[in-house]
């Protein structure tokens, strides 16, 4: 904190002062308007009864009445800083006028910077995107009410998804401190109540000792697996009051929690389990985040010969398989897997539902995440309870390394050949599922819509020879070839729609320091959410390529109700109804193009993609958004 | 804390049904002309209009091609009496199209159309495929 003047002033001494005036003022009685004396009206105006009193009457308090050099948010700044944050994204908002104010002057809007964006749910979302791939939190402003009412569907995903996103929210608590109006209605006596169901933890601090405290000890909670968003509530005259009134301040040390791994017993039996295995299969999940728990689940995957299904492991590894995997497995070993249950089961969605197992009889299933270590009980997303033979609630990649290690101790020469087999077996089958994706995308090849595999195909043809990352979106698909832990950022969250543009915009972001190429395959009904986070990397230069995937409808949802209209036996020729999205077509690209953003399109010519899309990587290796609208098949 | 998968992993997991319906339905793939031969007489036009304002694109592409949310239906269609048997009553998560949804003519005249589809480019003539 800079040094400040000595300031001893009493804001709420200051307001009662000024309300006494005004309400002197308001008992003025105003003259009655005098009649014209000429047809001309004067060239300027007669200043009002109140405004001559306001203008000519002698300021009646000190100076220091009006001004503070010092306010409780550059403290704020200050302790944002301290936290290392990089960006701050925000849509502008009153209740948090003074810590917007102090980060731009005060702080420099240098880390944290301050980014504009046109939807509070868009500031969720580009956080979520952010951390994915910085693997730490940006922070967002926003109302505590209707700034978060609007933010709430990121942070759920957040939530979701387990990222930590660090949330502020401006309200003022003291009824006598509210302006009248907009003040009252932006005000909540407990502001983070209403995402409280989905945040991992809250505070109103009601000192700037108190907020510097809450702000490291949140920033630490949303770091320590399961990760997920904090909220803390900065009150407006906490913000806009003098420092002084909070006497000497300092700031707390940050110490980040060290995720929780696996007890040695458990590791132990679970490394002679995988040793023991014939099929033994792992479930890469959501546990890797860093190149680091990328590399160590290739050497334990290649220790043991087995195969890894999803997550993030290089996707033309020859030990890298397909959910199909589990069905001969003796062994599956869940790591960090969303759902679960879901994987080892497929839920008929008839109208008599049915499970059926995936796996075969006497299959052992291991849970090894830190979910287990924090749930909540009102949102269901944590999806059906599994049944499994061994649950270690711990994070994978903490894990890891000693696993590997207990693995290894384990391996005997005999296992050792035994496993080289597998490994060729699994090799085989790898390189055999690459060709049949090739030919699977030959399929349609020219057809106009464009199809899938084709415009993946001609997206990689363009991005392969770059460092390039997906920031979101649809995957690239599985002729794509994946090697780094930030080349994806799927998995988790809440499937909630509107959020594949922010996150690809706060991904790409992220990325941007790093030189990298942000690509997405774009879907046209959740760009329509919250177009505004095209403008927003326009406006701060965040170049990522969006591919739209505009095949003109909310297909998943026709896909309902046609199952539903067959399901009643009524026909299905209106299940595009309420789902469509044409009539008029949009202009993707003419939108791309208002809001400063290179768009081409419409494509409907298969031919014209491949140079499109190149025209469009060259303006974004230049460091500007670029968007191509492809007409394309619906899946 | 965790949610449910997002669209590119449900995309990656029901391509891998997908595959394994498609693999269930097309056994062997018999030659075209054989499945017509079996099949009742059908107008290939009629049969892709049908497939479209039926939304049977909506899983299976306009030309059939399969996709994330249904597998390949052509070209070389399984044989008329299962393609008939599983569109009547599904074993996967397919919808069942009963006859009130789908006449019997209008099956044939889809089984028709997919038999009309010709056969794709081979992979090892499309450059971008082979990188």
């Amino acid at each position: 904190m800079a040094d400040s003047k000595s300031n001893q002033f009493d804001r709420r001494d200051f307001l009662k002062g000024a309300a006494a005036g005004a309400a002197a003022l308001a008992a003025t009685p105003e003259p009655a308007a005098a009649a014209p004396t000429q047809a001309q009206p004067p060239a300027v105006a007669l200043p009002s009864a109140q405004a001559r009193v306001a203008e000519t009457q002698p300021v009646p308090l000190d100076i220091q009445a009006l001004v503070e050099d010092h306010p409780g948010s550059d403290f704020m700044v200050d302790v944002l800083k301290h936290l290392g944050f990089e960006y701050v994204a925000a849509n502008p908002g009153s209740s948090f006028r003074s810590l917007h104010e102090s980060i731009v002057n005060y702080g420099g809007n240098k880390a944290p910077e301050l980014l504009t964006c046109c939807h509070e749910e868009s500031s969720a979302f580009m956080a979520c995107g952010y951390a994915k791939v910085e693997g730490k939190p940006m922070a967002i402003m926003a109302h505590s009410t209707v700034g978060l009412q609007h933010a709430s569907i990121g942070v759920y995903e957040a939530f979701g998804a387990g990222v930590p996103v660090f949330i502020i929210l401006g309200n003022t608590i003291d009824a006598a401190d509210r302006r009248p109006g907009v003040e009252w209605s932006h005000s909540a006596q407990d502001a983070a109540s209403m995402v409280r169901d989905y945040t991992k933890w809250d505070d109103l601090p009601i000192s700037l000792t108190h907020f510097a405290e809450s702000a490291v000890r949140g920033y630490k909670i949303a770091m320590t697996p399961p990760m997920g968003p904090v909220v803390l509530v900065a009150d407006s005259h906490l913000q806009e009051a003098g420092v002084e009134e909070h006497g000497p301040l300092r700031m707390p040390r940050l110490t980040l929690a060290r995720p929780p791994a696996a007890d040695s017993g458990a590791v132990a039996e679970l490394a002679k389990l995988l040793v023991a295995a014939e099929n033994p299969v792992l479930l890469g999940g959501q546990a890797i985040r860093t190149p680091e728990g990328m590399r160590l689940l290739i050497e334990l995957a290649e220790t043991l010969q087995a195969p890894v299904s999803g997550g993030k492991f290089p996707s033309r590894h020859p030990l890298r398989q397909g959910g199909g995997a589990i069905r001969n497995a003796d062994l599956v070993v869940g790591l960090d897997v969303p759902d679960f249950w879901g994987t080892v089961n497929t839920y008929l969605d008839q109208h008599v539902r049915r499970v059926q197992s995936n796996t075969r009889p006497g299959v052992k299933l291991v849970s090894l995440t830190s979910g287990d270590l924090y749930l909540k009980s009102n949102y269901q997303n944590f999806q059906r309870y599994t049944e499994v033979d061994m649950a270690i609630a711990a994070d994978p990649e903490a894990t890891l390394p000693s696993l590997l290690e207990a693995v290894k101790r384990l391996v005997t020469p005999d296992r050792q050949r035994a496993f080289a087999e597998r490994g060729k077996r699994i090799a085989a089958a790898s390189a055999q599922a690459l060709e049949q994706a090739r030919t699977a995308a030959t399929f349609g090849w020219n057809e106009s819509p464009i199809s899938v595999p084709r415009l993946t195909a001609e997206l990689w043809n363009a991005i392969k020879d770059h460092d390039w990352a997906n920031v979101g979106g649809v995957g690239g698909g599985p002729l794509w070839n994946i090697d780094k832990h930030y080349q994806t950022i799927d998995g988790g969250g809440v499937s909630a729609e509107g959020g594949d543009l922010p996150t690809a915009v706060g991904a790409a972001l992220a990325h941007r320091k790093h030189g990298r190429l942000a690509v997405s395959i774009q879907k046209d009904g959740d760009f329509m959410y919250a177009p505004g986070a095209l403008w927003t990397a326009a406006h701060h230069r965040i170049p990522f390529l969006s591919v739209m995937h505009n095949n003109r409808c909310y297909h998943q949802e026709v896909m309902h109700i046609q199952r539903m209209a067959n399901r009643h036996q009524r026909g299905i020729t209106n299940a595009g109804i309420g789902n469509r999205l044409d009539d008029p077509n949009i202009d993707f690209a003419a939108m791309a193009r208002a809001m400063g953003v290179h768009g081409e399109g419409p494509i409907t010519n298969p031919n014209d993609l491949g140079p499109a899309i190149r025209r469009a990587v060259d303006v974004v290796l230049k460091g500007e958004p670029a968007l191509v609208d492809v007409v394309s098949q619906p899946r | 804390m965790k949610g449910i998968t997002s669209f590119a992993l449900a995309l990656a997991a029901a391509f891998v049904v997908a595959t394994a319906i498609l693999a269930a339905q097309n056994p062997g793939a018999a030659p075209a002309a054989a499945n017509a031969q079996a099949a009742p007489k059908g107008s290939a036009e009629n049969g892709k209009k049908v497939f479209s304002s039926y939304g049977c694109y909506e899983c299976h592409g306009y030309a059939a091609q399969g996709g994330g949310a249904g597998p390949r239906l052509a070209p070389r269609p399984i044989a008329f009496t299962a393609f008939s048997k599983y569109v009547r009553l599904p074993t996967g998560q397919m919808p069942p199209y009963t006859s009130k949804v789908v006449s019997d003519q209008e099956l044939a005249d889809i089984f028709a159309f997919l038999s009309s589809i010709p056969a794709a480019p081979a992979a090892n003539t499309i450059p971008i495929l082979t990188r």
